[in-house]
């Protein structure tokens, strides 16, 4: 059991962290270069051989490795050399609770492709996001500079507040769902519903095309479908929490230099940046698992694949080929949402500090429980 | 399973720490942390005794982990008024020496 | 000695000793803090190893993510970070505390090892014990009029922070 569990979090670690986070940082200079109409970086080469800007990371990683570091006179050392630490760990732990497929029987083993399936998955994330304030806020304290400072008074502010936003946001998800689970969230997208539905019980039995249409136009039943304004709220929210851009104030290049990671060099610094990244993959995750379905295919649900593809090939290959569709489906929708993060980056201004602030509490605390008491009318109305 | 006993004695323990942490700091700041390390002494006896009597004839019964989310609550608004307090305080007289708040003293 | 027992002794002394970090530590207020955020989550873990899942999730969350965060957020703004004020006078009342106060745990700790309701194995739980759901259920039947007051008392606190802590604006 034990055994089990350690494969699938390395399996996660190895994907996610080791394979996506890299690709990020060029994501990050391709996509800026892309949008920006320039070429970008696609200076690295290897014996000649520039990959379209694809070596950069490994020259990043060999430059930071190699850096001098530096720990500023009058800083407290132990606490510098702690934030980054702090700041990394709650974001490489909350893959813990992904789901990257869903549960798969072989003969009488049931595969469960969860590295842990807590039963407060969605609680256990924002529980460790609370943590990972302490990152910013010691680094900002522990550097002995007015800069970083003020970059750790804003982030601390600013992450507690959307700390509160981000758990409001999702509670018209769990009313809809009835789960904390990430696992039963994503299972319970794994079906589409009828669009006309509403329309059967007026017609009489075969309505000829009318009949066709109701039975056949369907729409998967994503999290983004029951619930648009919490995905709006939600991703602005858990931007916000993670200091992207256009949130970025704590770490605002253009006012205060590097705010709470300015005294860091060498590798320090790219752990802190690596956090950041790591960070965009757990937003991309998380946002795929609980609104845009997770592991499951938009129309076709576990049992129409594996049935469709056992009848040609036999029970076991199909579902090691459907347990294959469903991660590829997964990975595509956090290649998704990372596109779209970076999108978002490179294209918003950064907020001022008090507009983030208003956003949060006048606009989105007041928005985020009208959306729950629309959501539990509407719920109440459909199955009461 | 878990010594039941060492729960509770881990419970008495932290009290006592914090206890003696009101009593001898002289900074209104630790004696505020002080309170809450109290504070959460307590929620673990409250959680730990839950744990021993955790059923009535086969029902759960989680009184003592309401009663523990209620004092969560109430320990969150304390911090918030003693901070507010500490605040004013510092404004006032530019130090949390709480030996220096003796206006009152007779 | 089950993994269980293990990690409580684990938690449980990592606890004690960031408890005394956080007391005995009279140069760094920060540190303080730091040290009271691990006795948090270590107390967090604790409840975790006694089925009470919301409960640690809470503590975590509100404790060690908002209460802490707070008074950190006073020392920064204040820059209140190293001063311990010479005992004095006070040292022979202090040290009188300390004894007294050990004498009194121990005495209790005596008292807890000979109990036989706490030497005996607690029984297995219920299924769902401890679960959003149990105390959800629990909360807003039994206790309604708790999260009612609890709601007010609140309220009380964010009024009573906001005006305390207001510049006197002429």
């Amino acid at each position: 059991m034990p055994v089990e569990a350690i494969v699938k979090v390395l399996f996660m670690f190895a994907v996610m962290v080791i394979g996506l986070a890299p690709i990020i940082t060029w994501v990050e200079r391709k996509q800026s270069a892309v949008m920006q109409d320039r070429i970008g970086a696609n200076r690295a080469d290897l014996a000649g051989i520039t990959l379209i800007g694809l070596l950069h990371p490994a020259a990043d990683v060999i430059k930071l490795i190699t850096k001098e570091d530096v720990v500023p006179a009058g800083a407290n050392r132990v606490m510098h050399m702690l934030s980054p630490v702090i700041a990394a760990v709650p974001a490489l732990i909350a893959f813990a609770v992904i789901p990257f497929g869903g549960v798969y029987q072989f003969g009488d083993t049931t595969l469960n492709l969860v590295g842990a399936d807590i039963d407060w998955g969605l609680l256990y994330i924002f529980a460790i996001g609370s943590i990972a304030t302490y990152g910013t806020v010691i680094a900002g304290w522990s550097s002995n500079n007015n800069w970083s400072m003020l970059g750790g008074l804003r982030a601390s502010a600013q992450m507690i507040s959307y700390e509160v936003t981000m758990g409001l946001t999702v509670v018209g998800i769990f009313m809809v769902f009835q789960t904390l689970r990430l696992s039963d969230m994503a299972l319970a997208q794994d079906s589409s519903f009828r669009l006309l539905g509403f329309l059967a019980p007026y017609l009489g039995n075969d309505g000829g095309v009318i009949g066709w249409l109701i039975e056949h136009v369907r729409i998967p039943g994503w999290g983004l479908v029951y619930q648009p304004l919490g995905f709006l709220m939600f991703l602005t929210a858990i931007m916000a929490e993670n200091k992207r851009p256009p949130f970025d104030i704590p770490e605002g290049e253009s006012e205060i230099i590097a705010g709470y990671f300015l005294e860091y060099s060498g590798m320090r610094f790219g752990l802190f940046y690596m956090s950041e990244f790591i960070e965009i993959i757990v937003i991309a995750a998380l946002t795929a698992t609980i609104f845009l379905g997770g592991w499951a295919v938009p129309w076709f649900s576990t049992d129409d694949i594996i049935g469709g593809i056992s009848s040609l090939f036999g029970l076991g290959f199909a579902t090691g080929l459907c347990i294959l569709i469903h991660f590829l489906t997964f990975m595509l929708k956090v290649v998704f949402m990372i596109w779209l993060q970076m999108l978002l980056r490179w294209s918003l201004p950064r907020f001022r500090y008090d507009q983030v602030m208003s956003l949060c509490w006048k606009i989105l605390l007041p928005l985020s429980i009208a959306n729950i008491f629309v959501t539990g009318l509407v719920l109440l109305w459909v199955k009461g | 399973m878990l010594p039941m006993d060492h729960v509770i004695a881990l419970s008495a323990i932290l009290f006592t720490i914090g206890v003696l942490g009101v009593a001898t700091r002289r900074n209104l700041i630790v004696m505020l942390m002080s309170i809450e390390l109290m504070l959460n002494a307590v929620n673990l006896a409250f959680v730990g005794f839950n744990r021993i009597w955790s059923q009535v004839e086969g029902m759960p019964v989680i009184d003592g982990q309401i009663f523990v989310l209620m004092v969560i609550a109430v320990a969150a608004a304390e911090v918030a008024v003693g901070l507010g307090i500490l605040l004013s305080l510092f404004r006032n007289r530019d130090s949390v020496n709480v030996e220096e708040v003796n206006l009152l003293k007779w | 000695m089950t993994v269980e027992t293990i990690l409580f002794y684990v938690f449980g002394i990592l606890a004690v000793v960031s408890a005394l970090g956080m007391v005995l530590n009279t140069r760094n207020t920060v540190a303080s803090a730091m040290s009271l955020v691990v006795t948090m989550v270590s107390l967090g873990a604790i409840y975790l190893l006694l089925e009470a899942y919301l409960v640690a999730v809470i503590q975590i969350m509100v404790y060690g993510g908002a209460i802490v965060v707070l008074f950190l957020f006073v020392v920064m703004l204040l820059n209140l970070s190293t001063d311990e004020f010479p005992p004095g006078r006070q040292r022979l009342i202090k040290f009188a505390f300390v004894i007294a106060g050990v004498v009194i745990l121990a005495q209790v700790l005596i008292a807890l090892e000979r109990d036989p309701l706490l030497a005996a194995q607690p029984a297995a739980v219920p299924n769902g014990f401890g679960g959003y759901r149990q105390v959800a259920a629990s909360l807003y039947t039994d206790y309604v009029l708790l999260v009612e007051m609890a709601s007010l008392l609140l309220l009380a606190a964010i009024v009573g922070a906001l005006i305390l802590a207001k510049r006197k604006i002429d």
